[in-house]
């Protein structure tokens, strides 16, 4: 309307306006300033966009848990701003996370945003809202893109990339003298990308790779596969499976007979909160991940005691990285002294930030990925035992970032 | 790949068959006697799983935690269609279809609610946990071949319960022409609560029986919704028989394209439903 108006007769429409435009200025610098002034009293708007139901709602909840758990314990350093969450199911569904992403950032004004668990979400997600205002803090998704090509300012990561847990698999493979090996993975990029990574340091160290099976996803049908593998007679097996998929996946092989026949190595979320269900079946797996149950540090101890007081159940990986997560919001808080309105002095505390993380204390790479160390565990009575380290403040290459 | 391997992925394609016939014919059974779409069938799978999971962890026993799943499902079949589907008959299929999805939005949150979002299993029973080694490195589990005989023996019974008894030679009659069975003096709305009850039951016991060799998982049931439409499909809306080649059929062709040709293995059961559909447009054996 207005623009109709301006174009038919410009020099009418000033003069008709004039005053009301002024009395609008007015009012609006009075907004602002009142806003300004009020800013820090303001809560802190973090938008969550997890998934809550579907597949990987358990997955959801533990980081929904661990980021809560932090901002709370943490709440003496927010310098008296509160929190409003504002709380969004992903449902697991990419062709969701665009929409979700938007109304986050358009209509709520959200501060930061916190999500998701499925890298094809994040895949949406970073359509939106890379390069954008809100920071965008990824509490799992390991796709390597979002700390690689697609890498950006206001985008950190505080869990992994797929490349982080299984690239050391590979040495460790030939340190037990396997000289052919199986790869299997759904046929996902995550997937994918943890058994290139794999191959990469494997194939480096004179390892050879004899078929790479990838499952159409999310078929767990895997009979046929195992058939096949037995078929092969590798060495051994590296697999990346995870939930479900892991549980079936694991009981399969060891039903066709094959577990202690050909061992099993994988990317560490192959037993990570499965073992309960995959029971004696994954007694002597042997993965690489970035944290474990029974890590024995301080920080872990406090905050699994911390997290069973508070929401009756065991803390696992997700929890932790949610955890995290919220440690990085509160310091980045902390250290402007409540003030964010500032993108680059926030950007630039959380490039600094060092994570006293139950993982053990980590801190950003310059595509803002953690680099941390990977534990190399086994399972062993039902648990993954920690049994060396695989590698140490393992930085992602972050291969395509170009940006930060 | 040798002989032993092959007659191995054989036998796993059968079995894989087997089972997906017992969720299909659940399926196929309620459209062809009501002409209800019933689209909640997998949730009825997921549903039997949990119950299975639910019953094994407090009773200690898979087979009396198997038994109450059973009669659980059923008594949730009728009250499914005493309450609700009753009221579709007369309606089409549009509304079939929301009622439905809508029982599967209910259904996945009820699961949330009642036993949580994380994965869990069965353990196999102690009696059927052993395994037959078939070659020097492959053993094939006990419990796969007796799922195997298990949906060979239901089916089976299927069949004689169809053609050899009243009750089946009702539903046949129902299917053909159910204004005439009404004229009969037969109630059709208890034979159609008898069906859609059976159909449940049929879903939840294939979800009881996978418990073991399944991950009981959210959403488990929208997984497995699809192939199933895919062997109804495939075999005749509505027919048994179809749903039993159909099901053989795609179990055999989805365990050897995966391992021949694994580039376009997801696609290759498509296919063959579009090309059977190009062939005959009514499925295999269509009423």
């Amino acid at each position: 309307m207005v623009v109709q108006l301006n174009n038919k007769n410009p020099g009418k429409t000033m003069n008709h306006y004039k005053p009301l435009v002024t009395a609008a200025a007015v009012l609006l610098a009075s907004v602002l300033s009142s806003a300004a002034a009020v800013a820090k009293e303001d809560p802190i708007r973090v938008g969550i966009m997890l998934p809550f139901s579907g597949v990987y709602a358990a997955l959801g909840d533990a980081g929904r848990n661990g980021l809560k758990l932090a901002l709370e314990q943490n709440a003496d350093k927010l310098h008296g701003r509160t929190i409003e969450y504002i709380e969004m199911d992903t449902e697991a569904r990419p062709d969701r996370a665009p929409e979700i992403a938007t109304a986050l950032m358009s209509q709520k004004d959200a501060d930061f945003i916190v999500g998701p668990v499925h890298s094809g979400v994040a895949m949406g997600m970073l359509k939106v809202l890379r390069n954008k205002k809100p920071i965008m803090i990824i509490p799992n998704a390991g796709a390597n893109v979002a700390t690689g090509p697609w890498c950006a300012p206001n985008v950190f990561r505080t869990s992994f990339s797929a490349w982080q847990p299984s690239y050391p698999m590979g040495q460790v493979a030939l340190d037990k003298g396997y000289k052919k090996v199986v790869t299997m993975s759904w046929n996902y990029s995550f997937g994918k990308e943890s058994l290139d990574a794999f191959e990469e340091s494997f194939s480096k160290g004179g390892g050879k790779v004899l078929k790479k099976i990838l499952v159409p996803f999310p078929k767990t049908e895997f009979q046929s596969y195992i058939t096949e593998i037995a078929a092969l007679k590798p060495d051994a097996v590296f697999v990346f499976f995870a939930g479900g998929g892991a549980v079936k996946f694991v009981k399969d092989y060891n039903a066709m007979g094959l577990s202690g026949k050909i061992p099993l190595l994988g990317s560490g979320f192959l037993t990570e909160g499965t073992l309960a269900a995959q029971g004696n079946a994954a007694e002597g797996i042997v993965t690489g991940l970035h944290y474990a149950d029974e890590l024995d540090i301080p920080a872990n101890h406090r905050f699994r005691a911390a997290y069973a007081a508070e929401f009756g159940k065991d803390a696992d990986l997700y929890g932790v990285q949610g955890f995290d997560t919220g440690l990085l919001i509160a310091q980045a808080v902390d250290k402007l002294n409540g003030n964010i309105s500032d993108r680059d002095a926030l950007i630039q505390v959380m490039e600094d930030a060092v994570i006293p993380s139950p993982r053990g204390e980590f801190h950003f790479s310059k595509a803002h990925n953690p680099i941390q160390t990977i534990y190399l565990r086994t399972v062993e009575n039902g648990v993954n035992k920690v049994t060396g380290i695989a590698a140490e403040a393992l930085e992602d290459p972050a291969r395509g970032c170009r940006s930060n | 790949m040798d002989f032993a391997i092959f007659l191995v992925q054989l036998l796993n394609g059968l079995q894989y068959g087997l089972l997906l016939f017992l969720i299909a014919s659940g399926l196929t059974l309620v459209f062809g006697v009501m002409g209800i779409l019933n689209l909640a069938h997998g949730s009825m799978y997921m549903v039997g799983a949990y119950l299975a999971w639910y019953f094994t962890l407090h009773t200690d026993s898979f087979l009396l935690g198997a038994l109450l799943s059973a009669v659980i499902a059923l008594a949730l079949g009728i009250v499914i269609e005493k309450t609700l589907i009753c009221r579709l008959y007369k309606r089409n299929h549009l509304d079939q279809v929301l009622l439905t999805i809508g029982m599967i939005f209910v259904f996945n949150a009820l699961q949330s609610l009642l036993w949580g979002n994380d994965s869990l299993g069965v353990d196999v029973p102690e009696l059927l946990s052993g395994s037959i080694q078939l070659t020097e490195l492959v053993a094939y589990p006990v419990y796969r071949l007796f799922v195997a005989v298990l949906c060979l023996v239901l089916a089976a019974g299927l069949y004689l319960l169809i053609n050899r008894t009243r009750l089946g030679m009702l539903i046949r009659a129902g299917e053909s022409n159910r204004e005439m069975v009404e004229c009969l003096g037969i109630d059709i709305n208890r034979l159609y609560t008898i069906v859609f009850g059976a159909g449940v039951m049929l879903a939840a016991l294939a979800g009881v029986i996978s418990a073991p060799i399944a991950s009981i998982v959210p959403g488990m049931g929208e997984h497995v919704l699809i192939t199933c439409f895919v062997v109804v499909v495939i075999g005749g809306m509505g027919s048994i028989k179809g749903a039993f080649v159909a099901a053989l059929m795609v179990g055999i062709v989805d365990t050897f394209a995966s391992v021949l040709f694994p580039a376009v293995s997801s696609m290759v059961v498509y296919i063959l439903m579009a090309v059977i559909l190009l062939i005959k447009p009514q499925g295999l054996f269509s009423n």
